[in-house]
């Protein structure tokens, strides 16, 4: 391919995985305070602590990303369907430390697009993937019953 | 050089995972972009949803079996997971002991109550009920009708003195000599009385649970606290008793298998997966195609290869060794899901799938932030 970056980008400094310990201070935003949990109305949960993160040595084009309390549950799924992209170069999952909950996804793309593009259409193609599986799966409930009642 | 497509055969061959007498081939999934030049493997939801399906093999209340074919492992083992840790369920958390006099402790005995799966109405449980919140160090609970639901245990063992004098049974000599998990009795507070009364009282799936034995005089007299909580917390909230795939099973007859052969290739397979037909005529008649001189023999067919544990027994009898092929479909998920009964088995699985999108949603919201 073409669009190939030629140079490496330099990943100085930070170890990826090590986050400082500074939390969050740099999202929280509109109710970022008013934390009255007995806001029992529902829908779009009270703003949740950011759990998405760039780690350091990130580019446009090759970005590793940190979330904290996901697994391989989201990881290897998140992979597989980012791969499915043709923009996408490279893409990998890691859980660096069995005992921190943290997972990383690495993306490398090809010029025009961005990392950061690559990892949203990749969460929107496992939404949209989700609607198909269960469609299918609720019909071929239906079907089953429908058959077995027949059958006596 | 310009692309050729892929036929139909060498799609289907793309499927298959080799399974030899010792060694796997072609284990890992290939449909990417890039991997065959000139080929299209970008995602696309109309591809995804022109090859996908779902079928049933079974739809009990506490057990549902089901295929999904057309899918990546990725994804597969994602639903299985979040069945398994992450849909919630009610279950005992805390325990308050006031007084216990049988002969299990008070941890063993709070441990046991835990266990216990419990189920009630379907309305009241997934959508009344709500997350409890811990309370912070130092901090008062904050229990209310839609986070916690209190159970009691109260019960005594006493003798019988209606029993016969030469009964040895504990049973029938005293009373509450077995605990159970049918004595235990649910305290309906506020709101609950409406989606938990009748039919649908919380109660435990089992009744007959043992709890603990005591002998007269004995008591235990406890209340009980139950949250919602998920299984990556602890077991006890798993809502599945297993949730398991395997891959689907292929078995290829490569060259004709008759007559004693045939039933002892029967034999290498569990029940139902190889079946014994006679040679037809034409099959007969037919040239090269090894049955020539045969009809009315028995040949052996492949019925049912999802019946198959593929334990290669085949593969260690030489004159069977080169006459079939074994293999596994890589897309093939047969999913088998036992529910503890809090939920219906079917409903897990597509609570795991809503739970997938939700977490996908959530996170690209999280992205946006991020960016922001």
């Amino acid at each position: 391919m073409a669009a190939r970056r030629d140079s490496d980008v330099a990943m100085d400094d930070a170890p990826t995985s090590h986050q400082p310990e500074v939390k969050d201070d740099t999202m929280v935003d509109d109710e970022g305070d008013d934390f009255d949990e007995n806001e029992g109305e529902e829908e779009e949960e009270e703003v949740e602590i950011q759990r998405v993160k760039l780690l350091p040595g990130s580019t446009e084009t090759a970005a590793s990303f940190e979330f904290a309390n996901e697994g391989h549950t989201l990881g290897n799924a998140l992979r597989y369907v980012i791969m499915r992209n043709p923009d996408v170069e490279f893409c990998a999952y890691a859980i660096p430390h069995p005992s921190e909950a943290k997972m990383n996804v690495r993306i490398q793309t090809f010029e025009g697009t961005t990392a950061i593009e690559a990892l949203e259409k990749g969460l929107r193609d496992i939404q949209e993937l989700c609607d198909v599986v269960t469609e299918k799966f609720v019909k071929a409930a239906a079907d089953f019953a429908e058959k077995k009642a027949a059958t006596g | 050089m310009p692309h050729k497509p892929p036929t139909q055969e060498e799609l289907e061959k793309r499927k298959i995972v080799g399974v030899n007498f010792e060694t796997v081939t072609d284990v890992s999934s290939t449909d990417f972009p890039g991997h065959y030049p000139g080929e299209d493997h970008a995602w696309d939801i109309e591809r995804f949803k022109k090859g996908f399906s779902v079928e049933f093999h079974q739809n009990d209340p506490y057990e549902a079996s089901f295929s999904l074919i057309g899918c990546d492992a990725s994804i597969a083992n994602a639903f299985r997971r979040i069945m398994i840790a992450d849909v919630p369920t009610l279950a005992i958390e805390n325990v308050f002991i006031w007084n216990n006099t049988s002969v299990i402790q008070d941890e063993v005995l709070a441990h046991r109550l835990g266990l216990i799966p419990f189920t009630g109405g379907r309305e009241g449980l997934h959508e009344f009920l709500k997350w409890f919140e811990k309370p912070a160090e130092g901090e008062q609970p904050n229990c209310t009708d839609y986070n916690t639901v209190e159970l009691s245990l109260d019960i005594k063992c006493e003798d019988n003195d209606d029993a016969d004098s030469k009964e040895t049974d504990p049973t029938k000599l005293y009373h509450h000599a077995h605990v159970y998990a049918k004595d235990i009795v649910f305290k309906p507070i506020g709101r609950q009385e409406q989606y938990f009364s009748g039919e649908n009282i919380i109660r435990p799936v089992n009744p007959d649970i043992l709890i603990a034995k005591l002998r007269p005089g004995q008591q235990i007299s406890l209340t009980m606290h139950m949250h919602k909580g998920v299984g990556s917390d602890h077991a006890k909230f798993s809502p599945v008793a297993t949730a398991s795939y395997r891959i689907m099973p292929t078995i290829t007859i490569t060259q004709p298998i008759l007559g004693r052969d045939a039933e002892k290739f029967q034999k290498c397979f569990p029940k139902g997966v190889i079946g014994l037909e006679k040679v037809t005529a034409k099959e007969a008649a037919q040239k090269g195609s090894g049955y020539r001189g045969h009809e009315g023999e028995l040949k052996a067919v492949v019925v049912d290869p999802k019946r198959d544990t593929v334990s290669r027994e085949v593969l260690r009898h030489e004159e069977f060794k080169d006459k079939v092929k074994l293999g596994r479909r890589r897309d093939h998920f047969i999913y088998l899901v036992e529910s503890t009964g809090q939920w219906e088995s079917d409903a897990i699985f597509l609570e795991s799938v809503s739970h997938l999108k939700a977490k996908a949603k959530s996170l690209e919201q999280q992205l946006v932030n991020m960016v922001r």
